[in-house]
């Protein structure tokens, strides 16, 4: 069978293109990576309920809330007290832990080449046209001390308590750089932890640039605030300008020295103190997940905080014909974001327009860019690492090793920098070290390539061409 | 005039940093130039096998043997980061009538210098316990060697110790009335030099195209699965099929693969490569990896569950006689070309940048380089590549 449609992700952007694209009569096939629907936001315990959010979204898919995800019920298409949402369901296949590994043309079709479930079983999707809506993932710098136990992502932190997980700490200093912090430290705070810290690198009153941008957007104000004032009401001190610039400790995590930072996030020279904690949650933005869309050839773009994201266009059609892509991976903005790109790459794919989402997109994109732009790690950070601490924690490379190759080898990006000293060529693919390894070699990252998304038995690779789902 | 060096050297892979090398060792002054990195062409995709056992006896195979020396040299004198290692490789055959070709060629191969071991089939486990069973047998090629070629490259030039000009791109030849070289042109100023080294690999035809005249090389895309880490020990050599021989020869523009098996220090297992001409295209060919990957899992049944955890591609610099174009261009004085050499420039490397040298400063080189002769494509009619 060959789908209309095949989204790749069931984050928001992809729920919102799923749905409404079945809404407009599409046969759609949604593969993610999770066994759960909801991407990075709506994440929630296996087996328990979908987030009432999330829930708007999930609805149309055939998934029952609590349940397991399963196959759409058979031959309800054509019965004629059908509902709206069932017949959606009906054109939806949901495919729950399928990872893609790469997506190749087939003369005017796409081949979507997956790893699904536990036993890495293969799984191939046809469909004529692909909607890349892959999110994000956490933005590291490296610090001396960040791989001690107990220091945890920002986001990862936030993922594991709604997963429904323990809390990394009880005493968690929350640190990095973005709006992500100011949610995860209310969210610790919430389920009982002490935050007595949350330390941003930025300077909130960046945003005062884009009083009009913020001013449009007066749900994200409110919401910022109320987050600011629920912590600031529990102890939490809040140090803008300053970084977390060692984590101390010998079998994990007991303190961090916070240290101020300059404009261009140097670390100012006597400004250090520590603070004991027992868990530090550190995240310094978000970066768009790509490869899949550079394995494609499609062109991206610079967002304002140094970050390669994908070109679209007013029907989030990238480069390529035949390939639109929605959400973080068109450059990171938040849910609602995500959403309604979601909904407009459905409407193009059919050749519809909405002049008031465009209008939302707009709103909530300029948005985006005056927080991302705000946000943007400086190049100063660098100076917070000492030779020995370990930038790419695969291959356990160091920082005088990767400033060895560029002053001494003649690397000049994170590629040649990977092939002088084995950064980012361990497990993770450079996923983590990778913006922090451009930087060290004196630029912005380049988008990413990684013509496999995942790891892929040999066995499967082997396989002649099959079956299709 | 003391800061105008005797030799540009455009192109900082593998060949330029040897050129640069071996043309300071003997005695002159070089500026090396690349719009990018160290390594950030073909060096930095290629597999590093510094090969004898895939080349028929004929002039490659000569300067591979004269390379094979080199490299152990280098290998006493570069830092141990080159990662350089006399592993030998292992062909082995699928049948008889495999086998009877695979010793035809390598009794050729053993009158030309090469030393050959033929293992009979009850031997194969001897050498790699893992291989598959029912192998007709195969030879065993000591002097097969590997190096890390970026790391080589790097350590080349830090030795070569060149004025060394990243990031920038050569524009422009310069040419004086006469229409001899004097230097190259590029976006941050003239470089001058009495020689002009054509060391930029895939696209050296661009390069000679800036000094007018016509060297055809073109693109050979190939791929390489790298696995995940396992244990050591696990490929000992570097193994392949009877039937690369075939492919590396062929010039069939389709996809042609025939895996080379071998492990690395790091743990991973590289498995590569394919060769079809495709022009510059990036975008990945699942085909190209099934037939990779099918045929490692035949020659290594161990490996069907392991994973691969990357996948890569390069341009091979590709000539129509799948030879290298080595030394003065006699249509341009002062021009010289250090390109072509396909699958093989890694271990061509050394020999290419003795070669050059001994051009540059006038002298008799150490083999002949006859059939290497950069104009010999004149006579090719049009474009049929
Ligand atoms: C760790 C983390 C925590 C976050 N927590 C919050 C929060 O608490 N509050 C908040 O407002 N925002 C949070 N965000 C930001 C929020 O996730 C985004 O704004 C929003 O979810 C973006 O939606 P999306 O659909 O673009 O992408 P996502 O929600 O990221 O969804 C992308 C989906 O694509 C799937 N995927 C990716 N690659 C593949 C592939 N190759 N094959 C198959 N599937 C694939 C992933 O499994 C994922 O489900 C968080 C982000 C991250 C990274
Ligand atoms: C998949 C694959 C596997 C391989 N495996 C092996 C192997 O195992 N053993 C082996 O011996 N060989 C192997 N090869 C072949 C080998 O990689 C090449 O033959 C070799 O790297 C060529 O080196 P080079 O220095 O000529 O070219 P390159 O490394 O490409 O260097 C040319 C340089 O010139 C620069 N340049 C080009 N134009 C300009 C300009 N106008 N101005 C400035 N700079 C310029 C480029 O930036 C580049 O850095 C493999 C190749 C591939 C693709």
């Amino acid at each position: 069978m060959t789908a209309d449609l095949a989204v790749v992700g069931a984050g928001p952007a992809g729920l919102a293109a799923a749905a409404t694209a079945a809404r407009l009569g599409l046969r759609v096939t949604l593969l993610d990576a999770a066994e759960r629907p909801g991407g990075q936001i709506h994440r929630h315990p296996a087996g328990g309920p979908v987030p009432r959010a999330a829930r708007r979204l999930t609805r149309r898919l055939p998934y029952a809330p609590g349940g397991r995800a399963g196959t759409s019920a058979p031959g309800r298409a054509g019965a004629p007290r059908a509902s709206a949402a069932s017949r959606d369901r009906d054109r939806v296949t949901y495919l729950p832990g399928h990872h893609v590994w790469t997506v190749a043309r087939d003369g005017d079709t796409w081949l979507l080449h997956a790893v699904a479930g536990v036993d890495e079983e293969p799984a191939v999707v046809r469909a004529r046209a692909v909607l890349l809506a892959t999110g994000a993932h956490e933005r590291q710098l490296p610090f001396p001390g960040w791989t001690l136990p107990g220091v945890v992502g920002a986001g990862g932190a936030q993922a594991m308590l709604k997963g429904g997980l323990a809390l990394p700490g009880r005493r968690v200093v929350v640190a990095g750089s973005g709006p992500l912090l100011l949610a995860v430290a209310t969210t610790l705070a919430a389920a009982g932890a002490r935050v007595p810290a949350l330390v941003e690198a930025a300077d909130y009153t960046a945003y005062a640039r884009h009083a009009a941008a913020l001013a449009r957007n007066p749900a994200k104000l409110v919401q910022g605030a109320l987050h600011g004032g629920a912590l600031l009401g529990r102890g939490t001190r809040l140090l803008t300008r300053h970084a977390v610039t060692a984590a101390h400790g010998t079998a994990r995590v007991e303190a961090v020295t916070v240290t101020g930072l300059d404009a261009d996030w140097r670390p100012v020279p006597g400004t250090g103190r520590r603070i004991p904690c027992d868990a530090l949650a550190v995240g310094h933005g978000l970066v768009p997940q790509l490869e899949l869309a550079t394995g494609l050839g499609c062109a991206t773009r610079r967002t304002p905080d140094g970050t390669p994201a994908l070109e679209v266009d007013a029907g989030q059609r990238t480069s390529v014909p035949g390939v639109w892509a929605a959400g973080e991976t068109c450059g990171v903005g938040g849910a609602e974001l995500a959403e309604t790109e979601g909904e407009i790459a459905a409407l193009s794919v059919t050749g519809r327009t909405s002049a008031a989402l465009a209008r939302r997109r707009a709103r909530l994109r300029a948005f985006a860019d005056a927080m991302a732009a705000a946000h943007r790690p400086g190049p100063g950070w660098t100076d917070w690492l000492d030779g020995t601490t370990e930038v790419c924690r695969c291959e356990e490379v160091t920082a005088a090793t990767i400033r060895e190759a560029v002053d001494g080898l003649g690397a000049r990006d994170a590629r040649s920098v990977k092939l002088l000293t084995r950064a980012g060529m361990g497990w993770c693919q450079g996923r983590v070290c990778g913006p922090a390894v451009a930087r060290l070699a004196g630029h912005d990252p380049a988008p990413d390539r990684r013509p496999l998304s995942c790891p892929v038995p040999l066995s499967q690779l082997a396989q002649p061409p099959g079956a299709e789902r | 005039m003391s800061d105008v060096p005797d030799a540009v050297i455009v192109g900082a892979g593998v060949v330029g940093a040897a050129c640069a090398y071996y043309a300071s060792r003997a005695g002159l002054t070089v500026t090396v130039v690349d719009r990018g990195s160290v390594a950030a062409g073909t060096t930095g995709a290629g597999e590093g096998n510094l090969l004898v056992s895939d080349k028929e006896a004929g002039p490659e195979l000569d300067l591979a043997l004269l390379s094979t020396r080199l490299w152990r040299e280098l290998a006493e004198t570069l830092p141990p980061e080159i990662e350089y290692e006399r592993k030998g490789g292992l062909v082995v055959a699928p049948d008889g009538a495999a086998l009877t070709a695979l010793r035809d060629f390598a009794r050729g191969q053993a009158a030309a210098g090469v030393e050959t071991h033929e293992i009979p089939a009850d031997r194969l486990g001897d050498l790699e316990p893992h291989l598959a069973p029912g192998l007709a047998g195969g030879f065993l090629y000591p002097q097969d060697a590997q190096v890390q070629p970026a790391m080589a490259a790097a350590q080349l030039l830090r030795a070569a110790r060149a004025d060394v000009r990243l990031g920038q791109e050569v524009t422009g030849v310069l040419t004086d009335r006469r229409g001899a070289v004097r230097g190259v042109r590029t976006p941050r100023g003239d470089l001058h030099a009495p020689a002009v080294v054509n060391a930029t690999g895939t696209w050296g035809a661009a390069l000679a195209e800036l000094a007018g005249v016509k060297l055809p090389v073109r693109p050979r895309r190939g791929f390489v699965l790298v696995t995940e880490p396992l244990p050591p020990g696990l490929v000992r050599h570097k193994v392949y099929a009877a039937d690369y021989i075939a492919d590396v020869a062929s010039g069939s523009a389709d996809l042609q693969s025939s895996a080379v098996v071998e492990g690395t220090p790091a743990g991973t297992v590289l498995i590569g490569a394919t060769r079809e001409r495709v022009g510059f295209d990036r975008t990945l060919s699942t085909e190209a990896l099934r037939r990779l990957a099918a045929q490692a899992t035949a020659l290594f049944p161990v490996l069907s569950g392991v994973r691969a955890i990357r996948a890569y591609h390069g341009f091979r610099p590709y000539l129509p006689d799948h030879l290298p174009a080595i030394g003065a261009d006699p249509r341009v004085p002062g021009l010289y070309h250090a390109c072509g050499h396909e699958g093989a420039g890694i271990g061509l490397a050394p020999a290419t940048g003795l070669l050059v040298a001994a051009a540059l400063r006038g002298e008799r080189p150490p083999l002949d380089t006859g059939p290497l002769r950069p104009d010999r494509f004149d006579d090719t009619e049009g474009d049929a590549w």
